[in-house]
């Protein structure tokens, strides 16, 4: 540990959860284009190697049916299913934002109309919803296309959350100062409230996030995902589609599940330390 | 020495934190009578809560006794385990913590939440005679028998805060440490919860020690007064006298800082600010602020010396 | 010659519930004008459920009433133009109870100083505007360097509280409403703060309106008191006579409660009887304090009593004074101005 640069070592030491987390996914990024200077990427490619393989010193990962070296697969794919992830995970917050902070502060009538579209849309169930979608559309489906389909569904919660936090801070005193001070309300919505919410924006992006992937790896794992990306959720359908479980090809279905469980332990655990930071009662004692 | 019925001798209470300790309670001794009236005045951060706690050896860790005895009866609380504790909490020793009305259960009814505390010391006692004593125990207290079936919500500020008194004295203990009972209170309530107490430890001959800050309500309600400033006492002795003579300078200006009915606008605030327990000034921890400080006042911490009979002061004046 | 801020015939009702709904009368029929004429420190004194928290709401704009009117300078608050509200928010300011509340934790303190500056204008440049914070701060007894550049968090209840009155200061208002301004302060600072509050009257003319529970320091700093009974005004007067000799039963039940800071004045222990009964209000039809009151008489459960004025400058709700002349409720506040400056 004493290797490393003293900010980091107390970084981690005030916040393992954050510090490990952020570590975990940044890795997972990084993966794709990190990845590709060591690996030819072109064999992710179907019919780029012979089928079937299990892993070997020339495939660590085997082949899959397709043909296609699985290392590079995932190394490509696993950055494109938490960009799904992180597109549909922003759309839906900075939804949820403007709709929760408007529906917060102003109430009366517009805070009915959004919080009845939100509940109702809430009880809709999401999978079924974004599998009606996605069948809908037409042409190929890309990453981009993903990511708005499934924000569809990422913003009802995040406005509800926010809308009851911004209503427990209206009536806070330092509203009431502000308004004396001449500011009036979206001034105060921007100036005065937002900053007191980050921590809780950043907790609530990183649920919104996780709820994206796994949307999108379950559509992925139906076979709506885009077909000519190597996403996670892709590489399951396929896995799936060729029986690889009852081949015994556990190579082929095995590694992804392993980075899946990754991501959401990454994302987690960024989780918990945003909440330690916004919980200061959470906060190990110095 | 004898005749007291709690004694509390160089007691210290730390708080290891990673930039040194907060010395909460440094070195604070005093005696208790039995049956006495004893008041505890000081102001926010002067560490009088901590002391209440440490006498009921409920302070959470890492805080820490960290010398000291605490003689009840004889008998020396930091010296016992765990469980001997828990049989004189309540028992012998009991306390009206801050705040006290807003930590009712608020799904007991008033009659279960006085009973908890009685049951767990006393397992063999059948239900009937578990609620007369409930029974008892609230209209020593002033309330009506009803009130044992309601819940906190249903009362109002006074009365959640007589029920808090009750608990305290189910047991009949011989001191009761009240710490900021009526802060939250309005003025008359206050009154009527602090005349019950007066009345209640009449007739129960408990000693009761009333921590605050209002020295309007020191006046009214205790025999003997005792000035805390920064983890210390600085003053001690019986009410009257310290409010006729007061000896401390913090004492004089606490008590020219408190505005009465007389010539308008004569009242002072004391220059400063009270320190940080984390950084307590060297020598006497007042000198900073203190008008008569002198030399020694910053290099010496004046030792609490009965200046005449049950009269203790810590200031360097008396000794030059 | 208009009062600056009039509560007319005011009643102010919190419902709760959506189906089953429960209503609380904080306030109930209030007449009172404050500020306008000479600047003066007027006491609204009360305890918990009196509607003195309201009352102050009500007279910033922060709530509405049930039924009557709130005016400013004559015009109903609710009807004011744009730039009217804006001259409103100039002349009417605020001290609140918790010194911390008002300090969003995200902002160094001065922003609470930055903010009106700016929106109002004081100051053409960030000099021009950092000197007038300065001046406001040394006004009220801090020193800049140690409080500008701080978060609430690094200081302490009363140097907050204290930059609060360097803020008033620094606007210079007509009135301000200061609601338990030292109520959550050590006792040892309540003085300081209370100073400044005088100066600005005295000095700089502007009237206070001082929302509190503790009679002993309206004394000290107010020229006239208003005492509050749940919801309603039961005695008004000159704060001096008020407190040494109180008229209504209520006042003189507040006033011997007061822990007085002098052993040799203890509480009176012969006044128990029948004066402490408790139980939540009911809606009665007569004068609320009837069931604690230890004068009461039969015509008090029957209606609400007028005002009395017993003395030029006194008026007291209660039926004990029927000899004296009966003053209407829109004119109590009378009874306050020109009153002699007996300080």
């Amino acid at each position: 540990m004493s290797a490393l640069p003293a900010g980091v070592t107390s970084a981690i030491r005030r916040n393992p959860q954050l510090t490990i987390g952020l570590i975990i996914i940044f890795v997972l990024i990084i993966m794709g284009p990190l990845g590709s200077l060591f690996v030819d990427t072109k064999e992710a490619k179907v019919g780029a190697a012979m089928p079937d393989l299990p892993p070997s010193a020339r495939y660590p990962l085997g082949t899959d049916t397709h043909g296609r070296n699985l290392l590079p697969m995932l190394l490509l794919g696993t950055p494109q299913t938490i960009k799904i992830g992180l597109l549909a995970g922003a759309i839906g917050l900075g939804v949820g934002i403007i709709l929760g902070f408007i529906a917060g502060y102003t109430g009366g009538i517009v805070d009915t109309i959004i919080r009845g579209a939100a509940d109702i849309l809430l009880t809709v169930p999401g999978l079924l919803l974004l599998v009606v979608i996605a069948v809908s559309i037409k042409g190929t489906v890309s990453v981009n296309m993903m990511a708005l389909v499934v924000s569809v569904l990422a913003w009802m919660w995040p406005t509800r959350t926010i809308r009851s936090q911004v209503l427990t801070l209206r009536e806070r005193e330092f509203v009431r100062m502000a308004k004396l001070g001449g500011m009036k309300g979206p001034e105060i919505i921007v100036r005065e409230l937002m900053p007191n919410l980050l921590p809780y924006l950043a907790s609530s992006f990183v649920g919104a996030v996780a709820s994206a992937i796994l949307a999108t790896i379950g559509l992925e794992a139906l076979g709506l995902g885009p077909q000519n990306q190597p996403t996670l959720g892709m590489t399951i359908y396929w896995a799936l589609y060729y029986t690889a479980v009852l081949r015994g090809l556990w190579w082929w279905w095995a590694p992804p599940i392993v980075i899946i469980v990754l991501t959401f332990m990454g994302l987690f655990l960024i989780s918990a330390g945003l909440d330690q930071i916004a919980n200061p009662r959470l906060r190990r004692p110095t | 020495m004898n005749g007291h019925v709690l004694q509390v001798e160089n007691l210290k209470v730390y708080y290891p934190t990673s930039s040194g300790p907060i010395k909460a309670v440094d070195g604070v001794s005093f005696n208790l009578g039995a049956g006495e009236k004893l008041g505890l005045v000081g102001e926010s951060g002067c560490g009088k809560s901590t002391l209440a706690l440490s006498l009921l050896r409920l302070i959470k860790p890492p805080g820490r006794i960290e010398g000291g005895r605490i003689l009840l009866n004889g008998v020396d609380l930091t010296k016992l385990s765990w469980e001997e504790m828990r049989r004189i909490r309540l028992n012998q020793i009991s306390l009206i913590p801050q705040g006290a009305m807003n930590s009712l259960n608020p799904v007991m009814r008033v009659k279960n939440q006085i009973m908890d505390g009685m049951r767990a010391h006393n397992p063999d006692m059948s239900h009937q005679e578990l609620e007369a004593r409930v029974y008892e125990t609230l209209e020593l207290v002033g309330l009506e028998r009803n009130v044992a079936s309601m819940y906190p919500h249903e009362l109002s500020g006074g009365m959640k805060q007589r029920v808090c008194v009750a608990i305290a004295i189910s047991l009949r203990p011989q001191v009761v440490v009240a710490d900021e009972p009526t802060s939250a209170l309005d003025v008359v309530v206050q009154r009527q919860v602090m005349e019950t107490i007066g009345q209640l430890q009449e007739e129960l001959g408990a000693a009761v020690i009333l921590i605050g800050h209002d020295m309007g309500l020191m006046a009214q309600f205790v025999e003997r007064l005792a000035v805390m400033y920064a983890g210390r006492l600085v003053e001690v002795g019986n009410v009257r006298e310290v409010f006729r003579r007061p000896l401390h300078p913090y004492t004089q200006l606490l008590i020219s800082s408190v505005p009465l009915l007389g010539e308008k606008g004569a009242f002072r605030s004391i220059p400063g600010l009270t320190p940080s327990l984390l950084n307590v000034p060297p020598g006497c921890n007042f000198h900073p602020r203190c008008p008569q400080a002198q030399d020694i006042c910053s290099k010496e911490v004046p030792p609490l010396v009965e200046v005449s009979p049950n009269r203790w002061v810590a200031c360097h004046q008396g000794e030059v | 010659m208009t009062a600056l801020l009039e509560l007319r015939n005011v009643t102010k009702v919190y419902t709760r519930g959506t189906f089953v709904r429960s209503s609380t009368v904080a306030l109930e029929n209030i007449s009172l004008s404050t500020g306008g004429g000479a600047p003066t420190i007027t006491a609204l004194a009360g305890e918990s459920g009196s509607g003195k928290t309201t009352l102050g709401l009500l007279l910033l704009g922060f709530l509405t009433p049930t039924s009557g009117q709130v005016l400013y300078e004559g015009k109903d608050l609710r009807k004011l133009s744009a730039q009217e509200w804006d001259t409103f928010r100039r002349d009417v300011q605020a001290i609140f109870q918790d010194p911390f509340a008002v300090y969003n934790p995200f902002y160094k303190v001065e922003h609470i100083l930055e903010v009106p500056i700016h929106k109002f204008r004081l100051a053409r440049s960030r000099a021009e505007a950092r000197t007038l914070m300065e001046k406001a701060l040394v006004g009220v007894g801090l020193r800049p360097e140690e409080t500008l550049g701080r978060y609430a968090h690094q200081l302490s209840g009363g140097q907050l509280q204290r930059v609060t009155v360097a803020r008033a200061l620094l606007l210079r208002p007509r009135l301000i409403v200061a609601d338990e301004p030292v109520s959550m302060v050590d006792a040892s600072l309540r003085a300081t703060i209370l100073e400044s509050l005088r100066k600005l009257n005295r000095e700089f003319g502007i009237s206070i309106l001082y929302i509190t529970h503790d009679l002993t320091t309206a004394y000290h700093i107010s020229d006239s008191i208003v005492v509050l009974y749940q919801g309603s005004i039961v005695e008004i007067g000159g704060v001096d006579p008020v407190i040494r000799n109180p008229q209504h039963p209520y006042t003189q039940l507040l006033v011997a409660s007061i822990p007085w800071p002098d052993p040799d004045q203890r509480w009176q222990r012969g006044q128990r009887a029948g004066v402490w009964r408790e139980g939540p209000p009911r809606m009665a039809v007569g004068c609320k304090f009837t069931d604690r009151c230890p004068r009461a008489m039969p015509m008090c459960r029957e209606s609400i009593p007028p005002f009395y004025q017993v003395e030029p400058h006194r008026a007291v709700a209660c039926y004990l004074y029927q000899g004296s002349p009966v003053i209407a409720a829109e004119e109590i506040t009378r009874v306050l101005s020109s009153q002699p400056a007996g300080r």
